[in-house]
This record gives structure tokens, sequence and C-alpha cells, in this order.
């Protein structure tokens, strides 16, 4: 941590809330809008403080509504304002889908840089805390491929923290996903100061030669803990799109072997997208197959069965295993 | 105990101006002479704007085009009651909207012929970017209506949308969001009657769709679409309803798609020609010409001096546009992000518009 002075440990949550704090301190066009953000501070507490900090003029309860709040934004953002907008969980972002890919993404390109879309929308993602249906899916891929958007994953409270800073500050539509099982598990100390980790650079967790592990997300730490007995590469993406190609292929290109782990199913998953990319860029560098260890490809089980959908470390490892093999 | 009434509605109608030319004096809105023969104008140039672009279209001069042809009315009148500083979220049928926001109208063309930079929207001029999607910029009015008031400015914002925008969910989200922070919006439905080849009755039950502002908690009117002074009158009581605070209004402008839906669809396989003829005989224009008339605000030579102005002035657009010819290839790469990510940097040196 570049820091010196150190503020006492926070969570993923209160790392977001001191960026959204911080943000909105530092610029009076940031608003915060959505389903009970407000004197509720939000489902997971993300927004705690911010009404009475700042009021219901820039924190906005919205009606349940998830298209026209994403829609509203668009229209404040093509108006001077920044919204920052929650969506309470992914599962339900797919009203506003319409709104993110048929607005949100083209506003620039429509009017030829006339208007800008610079919105965030923050949602909890991701499987791991025992929801009910429709809580757990992680369904970045559908966000990933469109033009216009970009998407951001964090892996602990202190990325977290940079990451939204500069998705606030970005001038383009963002799409924020939080691992609802990182909310709360990870604890570390942030700088007190001023700080912004820039979107599209991947971050090197663990250095190593033998196997590059390429995650995101809530499975980066267990592809982290998976890699423990490894002399292992393991990036963390923490953007999606734009992704940083660069560390991806700089990483292949020292290891010659890769696993990918999502959290998201298999088929046209976002680890299919750099594995392509291996096998365009770097083919002759590699020393076996590409692997991937993600989700089956059905519809994600309630909580009793949660763990046996996603990839648990056991799966990493003989991954790993396989790849070194080879 | 005896069932109460918690509330009763009634919906009204306005009609200033019939189709023989005679105004209400009880109800003209407080227009000079050089407004309403300003009013005509744009009506002219719309008209002609619309002919025109449909038989470019059948000459492989532009693509498909949404004709707005005996919607004039609705759409000019309902524009020119907005201050230049008001922002409009428009629809893809729209074009008498432009037209009266002074939109250069050879970009008009170059957007109807395939041309982005047909929409790259003028400073001065606060109007979005048309909204292919069926009522999806119905929210982004009542945002943009929020965001005038979190700024202190006196600013309205509208939507213009057709009746079968009506039936989708952003229709209700946006109107529901308007109302309930009480936003500056004013939202234009043009009833025109059908959606493609749909009726109205096959978009709601309802009797008319001014009432469903009843249920977001705001006031909804019917008008005349065809009488430019009813529609005018209605859009700028609402204009200043909102910048007073009063919050949003819903104007239904109760008019008819004299066209097809667009230069790709045939309106005979679902309409009668009866129908049609009914509503010639309330032609927008003829209408006011007639009023025009009867005030001697049109005459000597001045039906003529119209004709040509907004002969003159579409033809300039259509010369200008096709002498611009189309964008460098590389063009689309250019606003997708502010600036380009890597991989699109990549994407931009490889491509070779030779290849095609």
């Amino acid at each position: 941590m570049p820091s010196s002075q150190v503020l006492p440990a926070f969570n993923m949550v209160q790392a977001l809330n001191s960026a959204l704090k911080e943000e909105m301190a530092r610029n009076p066009d940031v608003v915060v809008m959505g389903e009970d953000v407000g004197r509720d501070g939000g489902v997971f507490r993300v927004t705690e403080g911010l009404y009475d900090a700042f009021g219901p003029q820039r924190v906005i309860d919205t009606p349940l509504s998830e298209s026209g709040i994403v829609g509203m934004a668009i229209g404040m953002a093509a108006h001077g304002l920044v919204p920052v907008v929650e969506i309470q969980f992914m599962g339900f972002i797919y009203p506003a889908f319409d709104q993110l890919v048929t607005n949100a993404a083209r506003i620039r390109a429509r009017s030829r840089g006339r208007f800008s879309c610079p919105i965030v929308v923050r949602t909890p993602y991701g499987a791991g805390v025992k929801a009910i249906e429709l809580h757990s899916e992680s369904t970045e891929a559908l966000f990933s491929h469109i033009p216009g958007l970009k998407v951001v994953v964090p892996s602990t409270p202190y990325t977290a923290k940079g990451l939204l800073v500069s998705a606030i500050r970005d001038p383009d539509p963002v799409i924020f996903l939080e691992p609802t099982r990182l909310y709360r598990m990870i604890k570390e100390e942030l700088p007190a100061e001023e700080y912004a980790i820039p979107l599209g650079k991947a971050r090197n967790a663990k250095e190593g030669n033998a196997v590059t592990i390429i995650s995101w997300g809530s499975m980066l730490h267990r592809a982290l803990k998976a890699a423990e007995p490894y002399d292992a590469d393991v990036l963390d993406l923490l953007t999606l799109s734009p992704y940083d190609e660069g560390a991806v292929l700089a990483s292949v290109k020292k290891t010659g072997r890769v696993v990918i782990v999502q959290e998201a199913p298999k088929s046209c998953g976002f680890a299919s997208e750099i594995s392509a990319c291996i096998a365009e860029k770097a083919i002759l560098h590699l020393r076996a197959p590409v692997m991937r260890v993600a989700a089956f490809d059905v519809v994600l089980p309630f909580a009793r069965l949660e763990e046996y959908y996603m990839p648990g470390i056991k799966n990493i490892r003989e991954a790993i295993e396989e790849t070194l093999r080879y | 105990m005896p069932e109460t009434v918690l509330d009763t509605f009634e919906i009204k109608r306005l009609d200033i101006l019939d189709a023989r030319g005679n105004a209400d004096p009880a109800l003209m809105p407080p227009l000079g002479g050089a407004e309403i023969k300003k009013m005509y104008e744009y009506l002219a140039i719309a008209r002609t704007f619309d002919d025109r672009a449909l038989s470019m279209q059948r000459e492989g001069r532009i693509g498909t085009y949404a004709s707005i042809r005996g919607q004039e009315a609705s759409q000019v009148g309902s524009a020119l009651a907005f201050d230049k500083k008001d922002l409009i979220f428009p629809s893809y049928r729209e074009s008498g909207v432009f037209i009266a926001r002074d939109y250069p109208l050879h970009m008009l063309f170059q957007f109807w012929s395939g041309d982005e930079r047909g929409m790259k929207v003028p400073g001065d001029i606060n109007i979005f970017p048309i909204c292919i999607s069926v009522s999806t910029h119905l929210p982004h009015a009542a945002g943009a209506a929020a965001a005038a008031v979190y700024k202190k400015e006196k600013t309205a914002v509208a939507a213009y949308f057709g009746d079968g925008a009506t039936s989708k969910g952003d229709f209700h989200e946006g109107m529901n969001l308007a109302g309930v922070f009480n936003a500056p919006a004013v939202f234009i439905c043009q009833n025109n009657q059908y959606a493609i080849s749909m009726p109205r009755s096959r978009q709601t039950a309802a009797k008319t769709i001014a009432q469903k502002a009843v249920a977001y908690g705001f006031k909804g009117i019917q008008v005349d679409g065809n009488d430019v002074f009813a529609v005018y009158r209605a859009t700028k009581e609402a204009v200043e309803n909102a910048k007073a605070g009063g919050g949003p209004t819903l104007i239904e402008c109760y008019t008819y798609r004299l066209s097809d839906h667009t230069t790709a669809d045939d309106a005979s396989r679902y309409r009668s020609r009866e129908e049609v003829e009914y509503w010639l005989a309330r032609d927008p224009i003829a209408r006011l010409r007639l009023y025009m008339e009867k005030q001697g605000l049109s005459g000597g030579k001045y039906e003529e001096e119209v004709r040509e102005k907004a002969e003159s002035l579409v033809d300039d657009g259509i010369k200008k546009m096709e002498e611009t010819g189309p964008a460098e290839p590389q063009d689309m790469f250019t606003y997708t992000y502010q600036g380009p990510t890597a991989r699109l940097s990549a994407q931009i040196r490889s491509f070779s518009p030779g290849a095609v």
C-alpha cells in the first residue's frame, strides 16, 4: 500500500462507503440513487450515513423501478450530473439491461460526443452468501460484451475504494460489480489520503513463474488459496472491460501455463475471452492447453447446493496440477 | 361501513381551431400575427421536408424514413412552446420538432441517409439525438428534469412519443418517476392512431391516453393534435406549470399518421381509404391557412413566398447533405468511449478501409 498514513481496518462495505463520501464531498454533481439507499443506507449499508451527510437531494431514494432508475440516471448525466446508481442485487438488473445497452452505452456515439453518460451502476454480485433465488448469479460477461460500457470487479477493500473513485471520475458508464461474499470477509487498512486505482489495469496478487492463474472478484481469493503451494503468478484482473490484455500476455509468456478461474458458468464466460486472446496472441508460448475453471452450465441452485456449483479450491488445484503435468 | 369515494377524475379535451379555419377567441393563446406567421412557416418547412424525404427515399438518395405527414401541428405547435434552453428528448417521427428547433436540415437528411454525423446536435440547440428504442427516453426526460431542479435552473424537459410507446414499461417508469420527483417534465404523446399496423385500441383499453397521467399524480389533457393553437396553448401551460414547480403534464395530441409507418410499410394493408380521407379533410396546415386568410394574415404573394422559401431551404439542405459525402471509415472508432481503449487502439491500427 503506497502510504505511510493509514486508516484503521475497513471492510469492503466501509471502503466503498468512504469512496462515495469522499467523491460526493469533492464533486457536488455526484449524486447517489437507488432503492433504499437513503434513510436505510442501502440493504448492505454501503450508502450508510450519506443521507445525513448530503441530504435527500443528493442521496435519492427511488421507487422500485430498475429500468427507470438507470434511465433517469442517464438523463441526469446528460444534464451534467454524475449519478452513482445502486441496483439492489445483480439479479434485478435485467429490467435496466435495456437502458444500459440501448442507451447508456451509446449516448456518446449517438450524439457524436455532444452528450455523454458518466454514470456508475453499482450492484452486489456473485454467490456464496446463502441468498434466495436471483441473488447469486455472476453475469459479468453480458455487460463486458457491450462496447461503450466498462465493467469493474474489485476484490479487496483497498481495490474497491480506489476503483470506485476512478469509476465515478470516469467519463463513460461503468458497471461496478461488488462481490457480495467479500463485503465483510476481509478487512484491511486504507491510506488516509486520496487515492484512485486506474481502470483497465490488472494487479499482480502473487508473483511466480510456473503457472499463471487469472481471476477476479470473489474467486480471486479461492485462486490465491489454491495457488499457495505453487510457484504461481496470480493476476487479479479488477477491470473486465477494458481488461489488461498486456498484463495477461506478459504473464503467459513468462509461465507458458494458464488457469483461468471464474465463478460464472463456463460457456461464453469472460474466461473464454481471455482464453481466446491467449490463443490468438501467445499460442507459441504455451506449454499446456489453457484451462478454465468455472461453474457448471446450470441454473444456479439454491443455498443448500450452492457450494457444489461454485469452483472450489480443490477444482482449482486439480486444474493447476493438470496444466503443470502436461 | 359504506364504501367511500376516494378520488374521481375528469379528462378535458382542448379544441381551438376547427377544420374550416375558425378559432375560438376565448381560448386563443396570446399570439401576435408575426408569431402565427412563424408557426405557419415552420409547418410549411416541415411538410416540404417530409415530402422531399419521401421522394428521396424512393430515389434511393436516403434510407428508410418515418413520415410526419398529418402530425405537423402536434410537433411544431408544441416545440414552439418551449424556450431555447429547454431540453427535448425526441422519438424517431419528429422531423417537425427538429425543424421548429431550427435544427440544420442537411443534418436531418444526413441522419436519414445513414450518416450519424447528422445527430451531432449543434451546441446551441437543446435536443437529444433521436431515440429509436420506443419509450426508453421517457426516464431520461424525468432524469434531466430532476437534474434541472437540482441545478436550480428554470428548465423544462420534454419527451415526445407515440401511442404505441404508452404500452411499454418505460412509459410507466418514466411517468411514475417524474411524478414522484415532481420533475419539470412535459410528456407529449402524439396519438396518431397507429403503431405500425396496430390501432390505438390494441395499445390500451383506457378511453384516452391523457387519463393515464391521473394514476401518476399529475395532469393529463387531450388536445386536437391537428389544431396548432390548441397544441401550443396546452404545451405552453404545461411548460409554465413545470417551471413554477407544478410538476409534469401529459399531453395527448389526438392526430393521425397520414403516411405509412415508414417507407418500408404499406398502410393500405390495414386501414381503409375512407378513414384516411376523413383525416385528410382535417389537415392541420390547411386549417391554419384558412384561419390566416380570414384574419388577413396571408394576403398578396405571402403563400407563394412561404412555399418558395420552404422549398429553397429544403433544397439547400439536400444539396449540402449530398455534397458532404460519407464520413471517413475510421470515424466509427471515435465515440465509443471518450478515448480509445488499448484494444480499440490496436483495432484502429489494424483497420484497413481498403479491405471492404
